[in-house]
């Protein structure tokens, strides 16, 4: 049995505002689940001593002092942004309050 | 789009709501913390810059920019979770919290989600019992976890300028990185009717304690710390909200009201919902689990959004970060740095300064228990320091509806007041007259006094014959004082200082005139 549903991929898609066409829909769901299914193989091997991991390099607290770096112009902050006003990016209105 | 009524909705009357329904909070404060940089740049984190001033690739979230954890939040966090009696976590890593919103340029913010760095603990909360003494109420605190805070968005057109109807927002991301902790107390029972009174005790004994930790501005009018408050209703079964009978009536469904952004707004918050939640069980209907926004001039909460399938946050490690594993001699060379808790501080105070109850709340509720120990540490007495700080320069701040300490008096000038009064050069008047010069900003007390020519004559032979020019001329009162009633001695002190144009010690006065009727 598959372990991603069409429906799963409709809901993942929602959440990163992507649009798909039902045909794409049906392409990815098929994909998704067969690569769901290879990185699920890891589970296999893995035995209970073999924590998870969410990084490959073991290493922890890697810190920086807390020291102020200069940070962009202005103008090159906004270079990127469709468009700005009032040094400010300008985007399409929000319509959440919070 | 749904249009949104701002009409109040119905309301039970605190009080009835009180007689059958047995209140729950959780409240979420968010607090800035004063590091000089961001949480995961160098970028400077300065209130008030310019907007896109302080951004960087990697608070702008651009392709390839990679954080890296500012090691003095993580220190402020530890101690923050110590002074809040936590457990601090050996091993912990951020997460990522996706989300579509221009608030974050990255599309997620950098969170902790499972793995806070401080989880298991309490904060003692002293509030008025309603019988002239104080309670304390036990705060549990569920986790305090490190995050960024978000940019700041202001909505432009549409017929209202507020959000719905904008037509566009513009964003500035300066704050967009500021480190941020998250500090989430467990569900409060047993609070009862008090529960409004202790949501603002929590956030007020909150604020104390991260002032004295030093960690943050603690600045709710600024957005350094903001509180959501949780609010839901359940039936009362017991008078004794705390009783085992109580905590057995399962918890109602809650709404969560956001930012609620100042002391007094927690309480009044807390109470509208409870009373919005009772009118709203008593119609039948089920309570909508929602965020709610406070609107501070009205005093009432209006709907914001309910739950939804996009609040699917899908939370995952965060790979560019390592994970944070603070060994146990950093926790406790962290915990050895810890201040003194404010209220044992406050206690402390009091009893060096000998202050009685009564003082000692005036003081805490002008917020001048800072600015009297600099002035007492300056030579003040006690005594003179409450005076001033709580009378007329506390007065002067309330109309002017600015901070007590924002007056450019400082604790050295009024300790220099007081020196002056003390050492016999000015009386009470004259001393209030230097003080506003000193207000006036014509610099400091002693200066004040020489520029406006205020001194107390130090010439007894002056101040000698004026009292006996004063005791010629009334025989009569001179008369009662001699039989004995020293009680009107004050009308002749009156007289003496007018003859002295003010400018004389009126106990010195008091005394020479009944040294000279033979009564002293």
């Amino acid at each position: 049995m598959s372990a991603l549903s069409r429906d799963d991929v409709a809901h993942v898609a929602m959440l990163a505002r992507i649009q798909l066409s039902e045909a794409e829909l049906d392409r990815l769901a098929g994909q998704l689940d067969q690569i769901v299914g290879w990185v699920g193989q890891v589970n296999e091997v893995a035995a209970a001593d073999v924590p998870p991991t969410s990084h490959p390099l073991p290493l922890t607290n890697v810190t920086r002092p807390d020291e102020v770096r200069p940070s962009l112009a202005v103008e090159q902050a906004l270079a990127a942004a469709p468009m700005a006003q009032e040094q400010r990016f300008a985007v399409p209105r929000i319509l959440d309050e919070d | 789009m749904s249009t949104r009524t701002r009409t109040a909705e119905t309301v039970v009357p605190f009080e009835e709501v009180m007689r059958r329904f047995d209140p729950v909070m959780g409240l979420e404060v968010h607090v800035e913390l004063n590091t000089a940089t961001k949480m995961f740049c160098g970028c400077a984190t300065e209130f008030g810059a310019e907007p896109n001033t302080q951004v960087c690739p990697v608070c702008l979230g651009l392709p390839g920019a990679l954080p890296v954890v500012n090691h003095a939040a993580v220190e402020s966090a530890i101690r923050i979770g110590l002074a809040l009696n936590c457990e601090i976590a050996s091993w912990c890593r951020f997460a990522r919290k996706n989300y579509f919103y221009p608030d974050m340029p990255k599309n997620f913010q950098t969170s902790q989600y499972d793995e806070p760095i401080a989880f298991g603990g309490y904060l003692d909360v002293e509030h008025d019992d309603g019988a002239g003494g104080t309670e304390v109420f036990r705060v549990g605190i569920e986790r305090a976890h490190m995050e960024e805070d978000t940019g700041k968005s202001l909505h432009v057109g549409g017929s209202t300028g507020r959000i719905h109807g904008a037509d566009y927002s513009l964003v500035d991301y300066n704050r967009a990185g500021i480190p941020l902790i998250e500090i989430v107390t467990t569900p409060l029972t047993g609070a009862g009717e008090r529960a409004p009174e202790i949501a603002k005790a929590y956030v007020s004994a909150l604020r104390d304690l991260l002032k004295a930790l030093g960690v943050s501005d603690v600045r709710m009018e600024q957005g350094s710390m903001r509180c959501d408050a949780n609010v839901s209703l359940r039936a009362k079964v017991s008078d004794d909200p705390a009783s085992v009978e109580q905590a057995a009536v399962p918890l109602g469904t809650r709404t969560e009201t956001k930012n609620v952004n100042s002391l007094r707004s927690v309480e009044r918050a807390v109470r509208y919902e409870i009373t919005r939640h009772a009118a709203v069980l008593d119609s039948g209907s089920p309570i909508t689990q929602e965020t709610r926004h406070w609107h501070e001039d009205t005093g009432v909460t209006t709907s914001g959004r309910p739950k939804s399938d996009a609040d699917d946050y899908r939370y995952f490690p965060e790979p560019d970060l390592v994970p944070v594993a603070p060994t146990r001699e950093d926790v406790e060379r962290l915990r050895a740095t810890l201040p003194e808790p404010p209220q044992e501080r406050r206690k402390r105070l009091q009893a060096d300064w000998g202050y009685s109850d009564l003082e000692m709340r005036d003081v805490v509720n002008a917020g001048a228990l800072e600015v009297i120990e600099d002035t007492v540490a300056a030579g003040a007495t006690p005594a003179a320091a409450r005076k001033w700080w709580t009378g007329e320069l506390a007065r002067r701040a309330n109309s002017e509806g600015v901070e007590v300490t924002a007056m450019g008096v400082t604790p050295a000038h009024v300790a220099e007041l007081d020196g002056l009064v003390r050492d016999g050069r000015l009386n009470d008047s004259m001393a209030r007259q230097v003080l506003e010069g000193v207000l006036a900003g014509e610099g400091g007390p002693a200066e004040v006094a020489d520029a406006r020519g205020l001194e107390l004559v130090q010439d007894d032979g002056a101040l000698e014959a004026a009292v006996d020019k004063v005791i010629a001329a009334h025989p009569d009162v001179a008369d009662k004082i001699r039989d004995g009633k020293v009680q009107a001695a004050g009308a002749l002190i009156g007289q003496v200082m007018k003859e002295m144009r003010g400018q004389a010690d009126a106990a010195k006065a008091r005394a020479l005139i009944l040294e000279r009727l033979g009564v002293s």
